[in-house]
């Protein structure tokens, strides 16, 4: 990677989802050169596997398509993907970070013809679907995929498969002795961009997500819902692949609990609320959807979406923690149990398959990487500190797409704020 | 400019040499489509191909037709310095949409040589674009209010190293935060209300060089374009000066809710109810003179405050505020602790219907509750304060189902009424609109910025007022280039939300001065140098264009011919599809361009049973789709001939008159949602292009062509399988209805 050319006025962006592309597009636009790096082998983070945004229901991927033409357009945006930091050391204007670059086993040949994926017998879970499919161990990440480059999956590297790839590919792109390489980028100023993970919804024991099939997470719901995913879109249940058209969605799953995040993820109403929508969209007058909540966070505008939710009779609202889940096990269904704080009525209620709307935490802990001021959750707190690394996104806040995107933005003032003194100083 | 020379490469990579005859499309390129020099390579994208296309630039090739992938690929290998190059989609949408079978090869074939000769006839009408002379170099950036937004976004562009004009209403700084007795927590622990420090911050503006602040003034008029703003600022007294900027921020916050209007909770009838705004005042009396609050009334001893919250909000009704102004909830907590603060023993009640104290707001809730502030679910329906200044909260409680609930002996009522934004004029609402109210609302308002932009005087408005921008991945996209909202007049919001777009928005506005410095367009097609120019005397001064932009890029000069402002233009091409008379063209896009590729299609005569479909595809959405189904290995109609536009807002009616004529048997045209959830990221285009074919029946009567000869789909990017699906329907139509009668003319 002799070709990274990093100086004291370059924005370094670590992580490559919608805050981290965003950050860097809006400062190579702004005229600063950017190194944006990426741990996985592509673009796009978590919203890319989002079948639809709230609250228009537009799809994800028609503003990736322009954040990687605005990207692939500008000759200020260096990308690494495989690319993992494991170290900053330093002060504004003047960073020293420390990078490892995984192989890919693919160099910048590809075409993405897809011959060695055609080559390739072995198939690994796909980390796009959440694991609920599998793919062939060569492979692109996505259809959106950026770099548009395949990926040898490392399982495969000394079998038979990994030669048959090699053999695929005409053009010399399949290299099965890339290496790790080490490098340690200089930069003015960081923008920590790295993003979210769904709680372990497995914490959550009384909700049995460890034990029961048909319980399930609202990413995963999500991935079942997209004719994208593991199942063309049908919504059906885990355990027998029978029409989950009763579903459970209960709210604050691991939020709002000092037993698990204390902190209020603030998206995972609006994502429930749009939920009920893909079971309208595919099951219509018979879906059946049911939301257990403590208080419905539709902030702002988003109330418009909330209401007509309400308007849909096939929608119902329970306010109550829901207390544990137990299964059915002849039957397969989940059966909730709890009380309606809204006349204090008990109840145990059947369904086909229970989603739980699980919080975000960051996927990241920074602490261990960088000196940086973190609020109790781990969130990177914003102007706490004079430093030159910046949150973006949800590396500082539980935040939805939007509300990320701004935020980014503001990142990448500050970041411009430290690089234009630093240009100012070396004249 | 020197003389026109093409040259012609086919990649033979990714199947594409077993699959086509290359040999055979280089010479379609040399005898049809007239390129000076062609070649076949194994495998173009690599550093060798790469290099071969750039030695023949260098020896004189000036405009490069690509026949491999999709221009969504490999852009990096192909992107070539000063030429114009045409790339020729015969991957994903010729090999990877047609069966790879022996029967396919020849129309797949037939596919690839029509696709070079559009890619040929394209290379000839366009031109690598140089900036737009126009651009302005004003670096300064105005902020027009002097709240916590405009305080925060002047200081962090100066901080940037930009000069800052800051112009304020009122004599002083600070906005509705110099109201407030103390904010919502912002830091760990999230637990006590914390000081504003707002005079700290007004003193950090006032002591930055770089800014220049403008107090007891306003912006009276303001004209130009990014780069080359100006602005008139007029204080009280009249007097007026004119600056000159480069980009604008409008931080013109909000007001709240006229609580008036809510004579049932007992607003206006007694002291004793105030709104959220009101109750700060006491608190800040009250601190000012070192003693505690008391009933406003009688100045009693306050021992009871309930807290009403979505007063007037999230009204399905419509008569009060439809939406949630997203901090009313921390407020009320914040403030129930300004009375657990002054005595413990003071009840609070906050009466709710959601707590909506998103992310580390939950601290802020428990400590409340630690507080012994008392949370109930219930939905107040009246409030009553009798002689002695007591007051009876009528609600129903949620939680007991109790509808006829009551709160009694009641000191204080602070009533969470919500943001209504300071926006200006709504210049959507057209003169004459039949909602009388709603037009003399538009009419009495005061306009903010005083735009002389003929599509008027203000930022177009999204919903309830607000200027926010309709897009989710895109939230600081305002319809007019070089001016961002920010803070609570964009979209409800707190203080700590608000310091963090007023720096977002200060970034765009430092960006907008950046771009239009170097003549480079802003988002979507961020630096895209082309701009609209037009040809004068063919003008019949119509107006279409200056009235359909959507970003009221477009005015009219003195002789009343369009002015375009080409650093205010996004280059969607909406106004070289609205014109008539085909007068408007960008150097790289153009009705030409676009018309020749549809003329150099070869029309097989009627008795082929060979149809030509023209597909006009929006580049954004519809044509990733038909890639993607590529790539999916969706196979649709061999018949297709795919053009991708800039928006659907860019097709001139000509290109399906002319494809028509031509002996075209179909046209579709492929475009992004539009109506209330519009995903068209040029904002109107799509619906213009729907509203102008619907007035496309009268010219196919004319021509006495079906119906069905021209379709108008919407589509999303995400309609990988669909996309081929619409095509094979369309296709399976037209073999019904028959082929054209207009071949061969």
């Amino acid at each position: 990677m002799a070709d990274v050319v990093a100086t004291h006025e370059t924005i370094v962006v670590v992580g490559g989802g919608i805050s981290g592309m965003t950050a860097a597009v809006e400062a190579a636009e702004t005229g600063k050169n950017v190194i944006l790096l990426e741990r996985t082998p592509s673009l796009g983070g978590r919203v890319n596997q989002l079948y639809k945004y709230f609250p228009k229901l537009c799809h994800p991927t028609c503003g990736m398509e322009i954040n990687l033409r605005r990207l692939r357009a500008n000759k200020r945006i260096k990308v690494l993907t495989l690319a993992e930091v494991s170290k900053v050391e330093g002060r504004a204007g003047d960073y020293k970070i420390s990078v490892t670059l995984h192989p890919r086993y693919v160099n910048d040949h590809c075409t993405a013809c897809g011959a060695c994926g055609a080559a390739v017998s072995a198939e690994i879970p796909n980390p796009f679907n959440y694991g609920m499919s599998r793919m062939k161990a060569a492979y692109l990440p996505s259809l959106m995929a950026y770099p548009q480059r395949y990926v040898i999956d490392p399982s495969i590297l000394g079998t038979p498969d990994a030669e048959k790839a090699k053999e695929a590919c005409k053009y010399g792109a399949v290299d099965l002795d890339m290496k790790a390489e080490e490098l340690t980028l200089s930069a003015g100023a960081v923008v920590w961009a790295t993003g979210w993970r769904p709680y372990d919804a497995g914490k959550i024991q009384p909700y049995g997500y460890d034990r029961f099939d048909n319980v399930i997470t609202s990413v995963e719901f999500e991935r079942l819902s997209d004719p994208r995913g593991p199942t063309g879109g049908r919504i059906v249940r885990p355990s027998d692949g029978k029409e989950a058209k009763n579903v459970a969605f209960i709210q604050c799953a691991g939020s709002r609990d000092r037993n698990h995040l204390k902190h209020c993820s603030r998206i995972c109403c609006m994502a429930s609320l749009k939920q009920t929508t893909y079971m309208r969209e595919r099951f219509g007058d018979e879906a059946q959807s049911t939301v257990y909540y403590i208080d419905i966070r539709a902030i702002d505008r988003f109330e418009d979406f909330y209401q007509k939710v309400q308007a849909d009779s096939t929608v119902r609202f329970v306010k109550s923690k829901v207390a544990n889940i137990t299964e059915d096990e002849v039957t397969g269904d989940v059966i909730l149990h709890g009380v309606d704080t809204e006349g204090y009525h008990r109840y145990d209620n059947r369904h086909d398959l229970c989603v739980l709307a699980v919080g975000m935490e960051p996927s990241v802990d920074v602490r261990t990487i960088a000196d940086v001021a973190v609020d109790a959750s781990g969130f990177i707190e914003m102007g706490a500190t004079d430093g030159g690394l910046f949150g973006a996104g949800c590396a500082t806040n539980a935040l939805d797409v939007n509300r990320s995107v701004q935020s980014a933005t503001a990142s990448v003032l500050r970041a411009v704020q430290v690089v234009n003194r630093v240009a100012k100083a070396e004249g | 400019m020197a003389d026109m020379k093409i040259g012609a490469y086919v990649c033979q990579g990714c199947g594409l040499g077993e699959r086509l005859d290359t040999k055979a499309l280089t010479l379609v390129a040399q005898k049809e489509g007239k390129a000076h020099v062609v070649r076949e390579h194994e495998f173009l994208c690599n550093g060798q191909g790469v290099a071969m296309i750039q030695k023949d630039i260098d020896e004189g090739v000036n405009r490069v037709v690509i026949g491999a992938c999709s221009r969504r690929a490999k852009a990096e290998a192909f992107s070539f310095e000063n030429v114009a190059v045409a790339r020729v989609n015969l991957r994903e949408q010729v090999i990877w949409s047609q069966p790879a079978t022996e029967e396919a090869r020849e129309l797949t074939q037939e596919m690839a040589a029509d696709y070079m000769r559009m890619g040929c006839a394209e290379a000839k009408k366009v031109q690598a674009p140089i900036p737009n002379p126009e651009h302005g170099t004003n670096r300064r950036v105005l902020v027009v209010g002097g709240g916590i937004t405009g305080m925060t976004a002047a200081l962090e562009a100066a901080r940037a190293g930009y000069d800052v004009l800051l112009v304020e209403k009122t004599g002083a700084l600070g906005g509705f935060m110099a109201k407030l007795h103390k904010r919502i927590p912002y830091r760990e622990p999230f637990a006590d209300p914390q000081a504003t420090g707002v005079e700290a911050l007004a003193a950090a503006v006032a002591q930055e060089s770089r800014i220049t602040v403008f107090l007891n003034s306003t912006t009276t008029r303001t004209s130009g374009a990014p780069g080359r703003f100006s602005v008139d600022i007029t204080t009280e007294s009249g007097q007026t000066q004119t600056e000159n900027v480069g980009a604008i921020v409008m931080a013109s916050g909000f007001t709240p809710y006229d609580a008036a209007k809510l004579p049932e909770f007992g607003y206006g009838k007694s002291q004793n109810v105030v709104d959220q705004a009101g109750l700060e005042a006491l608190a800040r009396a009250a601190a000012a003179k070192g003693e505690p609050m008391r009933r406003p009334s009688d100045g009693k001893d306050i021992k009871s405050v309930v807290f009403v919250q979505c007063a007037g909000q999230r009204d399905a009704t419509g008569t009060h505020l439809k939406y949630c102004s997203g901090h009313c909830c921390n407020t009320s907590m914040k403030q129930a602790m300004y009375f657990k603060e002054q005595n413990p023993d003071i009840d609070t009640a906050i009466i709710y219907t959601d707590l909506r104290t998103p992310g580390n707001g939950e601290d802020f809730y428990r400590s409340a509750q630690r507080k012994g502030v008392i949370f109930t679910k219930g939905k107040v329906a009246s409030v009553d304060v009798n002689s002695s200044g007591a007051a009876t909260v009528h609600f129903h409680d949620l939680i007991l189902d109790d509808k006829a609930a009551t709160m009694k002996d009641v000191d204080l009522v602070v009533l969470a009424t919500g943001q209504v934004p300071n926006s200006g004029v709504n210049i959507d609402i057209p003169a004459g609109a039949e909602d009388v109210d709603v037009a003399k609302a538009a009419e009495q308002s005061v306009s903010v910025l005083n735009l002389t932009y003929r599509q008027g005087p203000d930022v177009p408005q999204l919903r309830y007022g607000f200027t926010d921008s309709h897009f989710i991945c895109f939230p600081y996209e305002t319809r007019r280039t070089g001016i961002y909202t920010a803070g609570p007049v964009r979209r409800p919001m707190d203080i700590a939300q608000a310091v963090e777009d007023a720096t977002g928005a200060a970034l765009k506005a430092i960006q907008a001065v950046e771009n239009a410095g170097l003549g480079r367009a802003a988002h979507p097609r961020s630096g895209d140098l082309s701009y609209p120019t037009f040809r004068r005397e063919g003008c019949t001064q119509c107006k279409r264009c200056t009235v359909e932009c959507p970003f009221g890029a477009i005015d009219e000069d003195e002789q009343r011919y369009p002015q375009f402002n080409e650093s205010r233009c996004r280059r969607c091409g909406t106004c070289m599809g609205a014109c008539p008379v085909r007068v408007i063209s960008f150097e790289n896009y153009s009705v030409d361009s676009v018309g020749s590729q549809i003329k150099a299609v070869d029309v097989p005569d009627e008795f082929s049973e060979k149809p030509r479909i023209l597909l006009l595809a929006c580049e954004n959405d519809a044509y990733p789709a038909l890639d993607m189904a590529g790539v999916s290995g969706h196979t649709s109609s061999a018949f297709i001939r795919t053009i991708p536009v800039r928006c659907l807002g860019s097709v001139n009616m000509i290109w399906i008159t002319d494809a028509l004529n031509s002996g075209y048997d179909g046209v579709m045209m492929m475009g992004c949602r539009h109506g209330d959830e519009y995903q068209c990221h040029f904002v109107k285009g799509s619906e213009l292009a729907s509203y102008r074919m619907s007035k496309i029946d009268d010219t196919l009567k004319n021509l006495n062509l079906e119906k069905d000869r021209v379709r108008l789909l919407e589509v999303a990017i995400a309609d990988i399988k669909r996309v081929p699906e619409l095509i094979n329907d369309y296709a399976a139509k037209i073999q019904e209805i028959g082929m054209s009668p207009f071949k061969g003319f």
